[in-house]
This record gives C-alpha cells, sequence and structure tokens, in this order.
C-alpha cells in the first residue's frame, strides 16, 4: 500500500515536470511479501544552470520497480542530508529504513555533470559504498540508471537490469485504411522513447544484437513480409532475407554471428538458422506442422521453439549439433514464444490453461513447475530482462495494448502505458556497453 | 491525476477512431477496386475500334461484366480458431471465383491470410499463411493456375474488427480475397 501511495508520489511528480511527452508510466499493481525499506533522498546540486532530471528520484524509481525494495516517499522524510555528517541515522531508523541513498551533484567540465553518491547502512550506522560517475547533462538518466545498476549489485548481488533498453511496436489508425505502425525504443523505464522506424504497413518481431547496437525486425513496408537489420547509431538498414511467404520470427544467436528465422519458402513455415558471415542459411525443422518463434538458449547450443507438431502449439527445444527436439511444456492446451533466463534455468512463455485465458507464465526446466505469473487477459511477448529479474510483456488495459512488467516471482506487477496507440511486443536489450 | 485522464479521453477517441475505421474497409472496398480495374481495361481497348459495335468491343463488354461479377462475390473468407478449413458457407462463392479466375488467365487475386488477436504474433503468422493457402488450394483445385495466385499472411496484424468478444474475434479469422490489377 505504502509502495503504491509513492508511486503516485512519483507519477505526480513525473506529470508535472513532463506533462506532455508519451512517455511510458509505472503503476505498481500488487505488492511484496517483503521488501527491503530504502530511502534515496533528493540529491544536491551547484551548478549554475537548471537540470532537466530528478536524478534521485529516477534511482528511486528502479528501485521500486524491482520489487525487492519498499522506497521512502519524499514528503515523509524529516531531513534531505546530501553529505555524511548531515545524516542523522536515529531519524531514518526511527522512520524503519534500512538503507539510505544520498548524494551531491555539481558541474564538471564542459557539459558534464559529477554525481558523488554514498550508501549507508542505517542499522549499523554505516558508509557500505561511495562512488561518483560523470557524465552528459543531457545523459542525467543514463547516470541515475548506472548508479541504480550500481547500488542494486551491492545490495542484493545481482548485477542490475536498469541501464538497458527497450524496444516496442505501437500501431494508430490515423483514417480508414491509414495506419502508423512504428519501432520504438526507450529507457527500461518506459522513459525517453524515440521512433526508429515508422511505416503504413506492419512492422513485426524486433529483436537485438547481443552488442545491443543492432536491431532486427519484420516490416511489411514492401507488402510483404520481410526481414531487416538495422543500425541503432546510423539509421542504416539492410534487408536480410525476403523469400516468397514468410519471413519472421529474427533472434540473434548469442554470438552475433548467426540469426535463427522462420521462413515458408518450402511451402510451411520452418525455423532456419543463418550465418550472417557466411550467408549461408540452414533449414532446422522438418515438419508439415507449424514450426515458429526461435530464440536461442544462452550457451547458442540450443533453440527454444514453438510447434503445434503434437496437434497444439507446444515449446520444443533442438540441441543443435545432434538435432534432436525434446518437448518441453505439457500443462496448458496453448504454449507459446518461449524464451530462457540467462542462468538456462527459467522458460518464459505465452501460456493458456484449462479457463483459455492466455497468460504468462514461466516454467522451472529443473523442477519442471509452472507458475502463471500474470492475471489478466491476452497477455503476449514476454522479454526477459538480462539479470532474470523481470519480465515486461504486451497486455491490454480497456481496449488499448499497453506494456506490463513482473517480476520473475509474480511479487510485483506493473504497468508501462504510452499514451501512443497500442502498444504491443517489447524486447528488452542485452547490457549496454 | 488530470493529465491522466486526459490520456485516457485520447486513448478512447483513438479506439472509437479505429474501430469506425475498420468497420468501413472490408469485402466492399475489394470490390470496387476490382470493378474500376475492369472497366479501365473495358474503355481502353474499345477506344481502338471506331463506330460500331465490333466483336471486339462486345468481348470486352463481356469480360467488364464477367470481372464485376467476381468482383461482386463474397470475398471474406471466415474459419475457426486455430483452425485452417474454409468454412461451408464460402465454398460456393469460391468455386465462382475460381470458374472467373481459369476462364480469365489474365486476372489474378491476391489472397490475404488474417488470424484473431489471440495466441502468439508469429504462431498467427504461420496461421495466417495457412489460411490463405487452403483458400489458394481450393482455387486451384477449381481449376485455377498457381501463377494467378498470391497468398501473404498479415497474422493478428490488421484486424477488420477491434474488441475482446467472439464476435469480433470470428470477423478478424478471415482470408481476404483481392482482385490485383495487372
Amino acid at each position: 500500500m505504502r509502495l503504491y501511495k509513492y508511486i503516485v508520489a512519483v507519477l505526480s511528480v513525473l506529470l508535472v515536470s513532463l506533462p506532455l511527452k508519451a512517455e511510458l508510466r509505472i503503476e505498481v499493481t500488487q505488492g511484496v511479501d517483503k521488501p527491503t525499506p530504502l530511502a534515496v533522498v533528493p540529491f544536491s546540486w551547484s551548478g549554475s544552470y537548471g537540470l532537466a532530471e530528478d536524478v534521485a528520484g529516477v534511482i528511486a524509481n528502479d528501485f521500486a520497480r524491482s520489487g525487492l525494495f519498499r522506497v521512502m516517499e519524499r514528503n515523509n522524510m524529516l531531513s534531505n542530508p546530501t553529505r555524511q555528517n548531515e545524516v542523522a541515522f536515529r531519524d531514518w531508523r526511527s522512520l524503519g529504513q534500512e538503507f539510505l541513498v544520498i548524494g551531491r551533484m555539481s558541474a564538471a567540465q564542459g557539459d558534464s555533470v559529477r554525481v558523488e553518491y554514498e550508501v549507508y547502512d542505517v542499522i549499523k550506522e554505516e558508509l557500505i559504498l561511495r562512488d561518483a560517475r560523470v557524465g552528459s547533462r543531457n545523459g542525467l538518466r543514463d547516470i541515475a540508471h548506472v548508479i541504480a545498476d550500481n547500488i542494486y549489485e551491492y545490495l542484493t548481488g545481482v548485477k542490475g537490469a536498469f541501464y538497458t533498453r527497450i524496444l516496442y511496436v505501437t500501431a494508430q489508425q490515423l483514417g480508414p485504411d491509414n495506419y502508423r505502425y512504428q519501432l520504438r525504443m526507450a529507457d527500461s523505464d518506459g522513459a525517453r522513447p524515440r521512433t526508429i522506424l515508422e511505416s503504413k504497413e506492419p512492422i513485426m518481431s524486433p529483436s537485438w544484437s547481443r552488442d545491443a547496437r543492432r536491431v532486427a525486425y519484420v516490416s511489411f513496408e514492401s507488402t510483404r513480409p520481410a526481414i531487416y537489420i538495422q543500425d541503432l547509431r546510423t539509421g542504416q538498414r539492410q534487408k536480410v532475407q525476403s523469400f516468397k511467404g514468410l519471413n519472421g520470427a529474427p533472434a540473434w544467436s548469442p554470438d552475433g554471428s548467426k540469426m535463427a528465422l522462420v521462413l515458408s519458402k518450402d511451402g510451411n513455415p520452418e525455423v532456419y538458422i543463418l550465418d550472417l558471415l557466411k550467408r549461408k542459411l540452414t533449414r532446422m525443422t522438418h515438419h508439415y506442422g507449424i514450426d515458429t518463434e526461435p530464440s536461442w538458449a544462452p550457451d547458442g547450443r540450443s533453440i527454444i521453439f514453438t510447434s503445434d507438431r503434437g496437434g497444439l502449439p507446444q515449446i520444443y527445444q533442438m540441441h543443435l549439433k545432434s538435432r534432436t527436439i525434446d518437448r518441453l511444456t505439457y500443462e496448458g492446451n496453448y504454449n507459446g514464444r518461449g524464451s530462457l533466463t540467462q542462468d538456462g534455468r527459467f522458460l518464459a512463455m505465452v501460456h493458456r490453461g484449462d479457463d483459455n485465458i492466455f497468460r504468462i507464465a514461466v516454467q522451472d526446466l529443473k523442477t519442471s513447475r509452472l507458475d502463471v505469473l500474470t492475471e489478466t487477459f491476452l497477455d503476449e511477448s514476454p522479454t526477459i530482462a538480462p539479470n532474470g529479474s523481470m519480465i515486461l510483456y504486451a497486455t491490454q488495459k480497456g481496449t488499448r495494448g499497453v506494456l506490463g512488467g513482473v517480476t520473475l516471482d509474480g511479487n510485483v506487477r506493473f504497468l508501462l502505458p504510452d499514451s501512443q496507440g497500442h502498444v504491443r511486443e517489447p524486447a528488452w536489450s542485452p547490457y549496454l556497453q | 491525476m488530470k493529465a491522466s485522464n486526459v490520456a485516457k479521453a485520447v486513448a478512447l477517441t483513438l479506439s472509437v477512431a479505429w474501430a469506425a475505421g475498420c468497420s468501413t474497409t472490408g469485402g466492399t472496398d475489394t470490390g470496387a477496386a476490382g470493378t474500376d480495374t475492369a472497366t479501365d481495361t473495358a474503355s481502353t481497348q474499345g477506344a481502338e475500334v471506331s463506330g460500331g459495335v465490333s466483336a471486339a468491343e462486345l468481348a470486352a463488354q463481356k469480360a467488364a461484366d464477367d470481372a464485376a461479377a467476381a468482383a461482386a462475390l463474397q470475398s471474406v473468407f471466415y474459419f475457426d480458431f486455430d483452425r485452417s478449413v474454409v468454412k461451408q458457407d464460402g465454398l460456393a462463392a469460391l468455386e465462382k471465383h475460381a470458374a472467373y479466375l481459369a476462364a480469365t488467365p489474365s486476372a489474378s487475386v491476391r489472397l490475404e491470410g488474417h488470424a484473431d488477436e489471440r495466441g502468439t504474433r508469429e504462431y498467427n503468422m504461420a496461421l495466417g499463411e495457412r489460411r490463405a493457402q487452403a483458400v489458394a488450394r481450393i482455387l486451384q483445385v477449381n481449376g485455377v493456375n498457381a501463377n494467378q495466385i498470391e497468398t501473404i499472411s498479415y497474422g493478428e496484424e490488421k484486424p477488420a474488427m477491434l474488441g475482446h468478444t467472439s464476435e469480433s474475434w470470428a470477423q478478424n479469422r478471415r482470408v481476404e480475397l483481392k482482385y490485383v490489377s495487372n
């Protein structure tokens, strides 16, 4: 409940400062069992010009979304310390806090800003982390996410994934037979959305290269589906596959040298692997059923795919060396779009159980236990954070398509509504360099 | 709070606009396009002959009439969930399309397969293609040459009707047959 209040507070700050930007916003829809209480005090700023971003607010928001922390509401703070000698530990203890983050920002050379911050253990009254980051004043949100990652890793032992990006597709109808499809990229918290590609014809299935510098996607701009690769920095594009029939579901291999994809040039949707250097195409599946939605195991030695070869769509795994195929899912009458966590242990998927509702589920491949993580309907396109802590997915809110997030344990869910059109098909980037 | 209300209102307006837009698209547009093409062809051919009603003009008129008749036929065919078997009520119209296409080798069609929003997007792409191919097979069995037929799947990307009801889903599980102007 408190977390919810806090989020509302953050929301109003966001709304006041950025009223017209069509950004994704966070609403926590469910609480956590035992989150760790943490306070992020507003950082001081000694520069002569105004800053466009609330760095401490961005950090606090990241922690709130992670589900592992209960972040203190600013209004309840008794003081706003920015240096160690200003910290009254007894106050923070009486407010129930376990960790305290404070910081100072100052103007550095050129257009740069220096952010110094410290993390304290309130119970032990100890400084546990001190660090400083310098970055462009236009990149303050990036600095904030890097700092959040650093603190998160220090406190949890798990690498943070806040300094990452997401791709997603939006669709709008502008008039009769007049559509606008956009491929968009935003920060992991949905902020700073920008358009990567715009088209009157559908755009689908965005996929990141492992260095996060290029994206592959399906575009119908030539009136037929074709797979393209686009360099995010230069905007340069390359058409990779445009056979007769389906050209879909591109997925980069972990080493970046290959791409799994789906073609129906032989009459039926089959999974292929394209060697991007040698331009060599190898057909991997041979079945009259539908084989689609390939994704790579993190070790690159197998691919996960969806097939209706057993009568209903289920998820299978093909070991690339032996070409042997194992069926992974048995629970439910429709399982698709499977992908594995970095440790290879959990399979995220779209799952339909006996209630015939499509939800996001996770299967522990060690124990075969399946957990349904979401409670909405028509949930699809799960994409896992590079640290395996969270899943983003597409869902419906009223008549609109929106993006939702859920922690892998299902304890915290949130929505990232984008006010522009129907939002779908999120793809979470790898760690940024 | 106000801002989010505005956002909601905008969203609602947009979805209504989308729904309204969608309801105007469909088979009728296709039919009109086919007719236009046929008339164009007829008038060019007619211009070559001056005065009187020549055999060529008669043939052109008949071709235009046939094209118009084919374009006026049922052009959207529906399917059950996760199935790619054309429903019975579409078969008669498909046989008529086939008869026209078989008799008119210069005519060609584009079969656009679609799925409803349930299920994953790439799987629905495959499903839309299967449906388009199922219609293509019926045409071929009835004498249409394969090179007169182009199939494409849009999966669930271009719904005919928005909304999460079984009625809109039924409207969206479809193949649209469109005559292509050469």
